[in-house]
């Protein structure tokens, strides 16, 4: 009894019985007696066991398996090897795409991390009205992507505000979506627009435990803002830097919202992504062996950038 | 030490001067909704417009058919609703007796959400499609909040797992020493407890759902339960350049949220900030 209860900070694992003999990550095995006291059972975890074994490990596999057939979502399919990734890599169409994506990914990753930085270092301390400024930046986070690119489409059309204001100092207006050279910075300027109050917010929670008392030390030894964050404030917020760098990154690889509101993937498929392709090749046109080829080629592009930075982020610290 | 100082004034009025560029985009979207027609073109895009009206929301919500906007904001209520109720439920359930087991299944288990959150979705959507199709739960309610609770459970997982360790276990085991069964625990001692992971589960997942444009297109696309961004989506492609409209409609789905962001906006910002990690 006393040797399975014992206070709260009692490293003593209290086994359930129906588990009891495997000791956690204890570095021996051993048999304890059944516990008296059992924290829930084992089957209230079944159904959520259940549906993501269904439908995160079973259609994983099941989409790897269609990437390499010819299936086109009626009747027979042949096993076609690596075919579609053959076709992939010789549609000048698809590299652009992956180049496109590569493109967006990066910028969204520099920008909200950039503009996230600065903003939440402007309102970490001292600003009389910065819990109201952190509530306006952060608004559009909240917001659907596709709807707030309805919004932009308006900026950026031709007799839209923002050549409005060209005009007005005198400049030429620019067909900002249909131009192949602007309008993916276009795409990139609503993604970063949307998500900087979101890398603004995990920076702050960074700078919390940064502690005022050695920032104030360093400044009465007479170091400059520059020294003090670069050697007090940067290596304290490094975990902050790590989960803004390697969201941003997953969530500009799978961009989509934005590209069918703003281009649909145009003008002649200058900002066409993966995720855009992946979904009109499979739902669009029913190519579903190649949509699938492209969607493990956006998952294992995910999943060697994430390894990626975790591996950079790890050695730092 | 950080004092208030003429410098420190400036800096805020600089950073005011950025946040409200920032929101200039809701200027636009505001005075262009509520110009009627014959202004959309006389007057000019920067400039309020002259005769303010609300005919284009009485327009974009009278509208029948595939462009129910009602309908539409009726559908993803439910289906944000019922995806939380799932998650919340099974999440914290499976949560609870992974984080208090010390046995060798309950790690590995863990392992297995934690590795389904860095999986991304986009390569499971052409098996689940197809699997949906067959079992008829493509295009309704039920099938997508099967789907959500699905995807997103290794997130709520994640998230109520941080909590439970952090949560002493002696309530626990002061009520079942006074002879409550582990369901009675859970229910009477545990839930009442997880009221903050609770908060932080279904603000997150919730905004991914409601927003959720990607799959709700895949799954709903042209049937009668669309979401908001997938009707939205259909009707603001048959409107052209009708900027009035479609900025009714834009604002229509965007009130909700911003209505309850603003209501909460503490637990949103923590709930990113913390739970996010």
């Amino acid at each position: 009894m006393t040797a399975t209860m014992g206070t709260p900070q009692d490293t003593t694992p209290v086994v359930r019985g129906a588990a009891a003999g495997a000791g956690g990550g204890a570095p021996f095995r051993s048999r304890r007696p059944r516990p008296l006291i059992s924290h829930g059972r084992w089957w209230w975890a079944l159904p959520a066991v259940l549906v993501v074994v269904l439908i995160h490990y079973l259609a994983t596999a099941g989409g790897a398996f269609y990437a390499f057939t010819d299936w086109t979502g009626v009747g027979d399919f042949d096993f076609i090897g690596l075919e579609n990734f053959r076709r992939i890599f010789d549609d000048p169409a698809m590299i652009g795409s992956i180049q496109n994506t590569l493109f967006l990914a990066f910028g969204f990753l520099i920008a909200t991390n950039v503009v996230g930085l600065v903003l939440a270092l402007a309102l970490n301390r001292t600003l009389r009205t910065r819990y109201l400024l952190r509530v306006l930046f952060f608004m559009p986070v909240v917001l659907s992507p596709l709807a707030v690119s309805y919004v932009w489409k308006f900026i950026f059309d031709f007799n839209g505000p923002l050549n409005g204001v060209l005009g007005w100092i005198g400049m030429e207006p620019r067909l900002w979506l249909a131009d192949p050279g602007l309008a993916l910075w276009a795409v990139l300027v609503v993604m970063a627009w949307q998500t900087t109050g979101m890398v603004m917010v995990i920076y702050l929670a960074g700078l919390a435990t940064v502690p005022a008392e050695i920032e104030e030390a360093a400044a009465l030894d007479g170091a400059s803002t520059w020294r003090r964050f670069r050697h007090i404030t940067l290596p304290s917020i490094r975990p902050s830097v790590a989960i803004a760098s390697t969201l941003m990154l997953i969530q500009g690889l799978r961009v989509f919202d934005q590209v069918m509101a703003l281009t649909g993937g145009g003008p002649a498929g200058a900002t066409e992504t993966l995720a855009t392709q992946v979904y009109k090749e499979t739902f669009a046109l029913s190519n579903f062996g190649f949509g699938a080829a492209l969607a493990l080629l956006l998952t294992l592009i995910m999943l060697v950038f994430a390894v990626l930075q975790q591996a950079a982020t790890k050695d730092r610290s | 030490m950080f004092r208030y100082t003429k410098m420190t004034a400036l800096r805020e009025g600089l950073v005011w001067v950025a946040a409200l560029l920032t929101l200039l985009p809701f200027y636009f979207l505001v005075i262009t909704a509520l110009k009627p027609d014959e202004e959309l073109l006389s007057t000019g895009t920067s400039a309020p417009p002259g005769r303010p009206t609300l005919e284009n929301f009485a327009e974009v919500l009278t509208q029948g058919g595939d462009n129910n906007i009602l309908m539409a904001l009726l559908n993803s209520v439910l289906i944000t609703l019922g995806s939380i109720a799932g998650l919340v439920a099974f999440g914290s359930l499976a949560a609870y007796v992974l984080a208090r087991s010390t046995a060798r299944w309950g790690s590995v288990t863990f392992y297995l959400f934690l590795i389904a959150i860095l999986l991304p979705t986009q390569l499971g959507l052409v098996p689940l499609y197809i699997g949906a199709r067959q079992l008829g739960l493509v295009g309704s309610v039920g099938g997508m909040v099967l789907l959500y609770v699905g995807t997103l459970m290794p997130l709520a997982v994640f998230l109520y797992a941080g909590f439970f360790r952090n949560l002493p276990r002696d309530y626990e085991e002061a009520a079942a020493l006074d002879g409550a069964g582990p369901g009675r625990v859970f229910l009477r001692v545990v839930l009442p407890l997880m009221a903050p992971a609770t908060g932080t589960v279904a603000i997150l997942t919730g905004l991914i759902v409601w927003n959720d444009f990607f799959t709700a297109l895949i799954f709903l696309g042209g049937s009668d339960n669309q979401t908001l961004p997938v009707s939205m989506y259909y009707y603001v492609g048959s409107l052209v350049s009708a900027w009035n409209k479609i900025f009714a409609i834009v604002i229509i789905s965007m009130v909700p949220i911003l209505a309850f962001y603003l209501f909460a906006q503490k637990r949103f910002i923590q709930g990113f900030a913390g739970g996010i990690k």
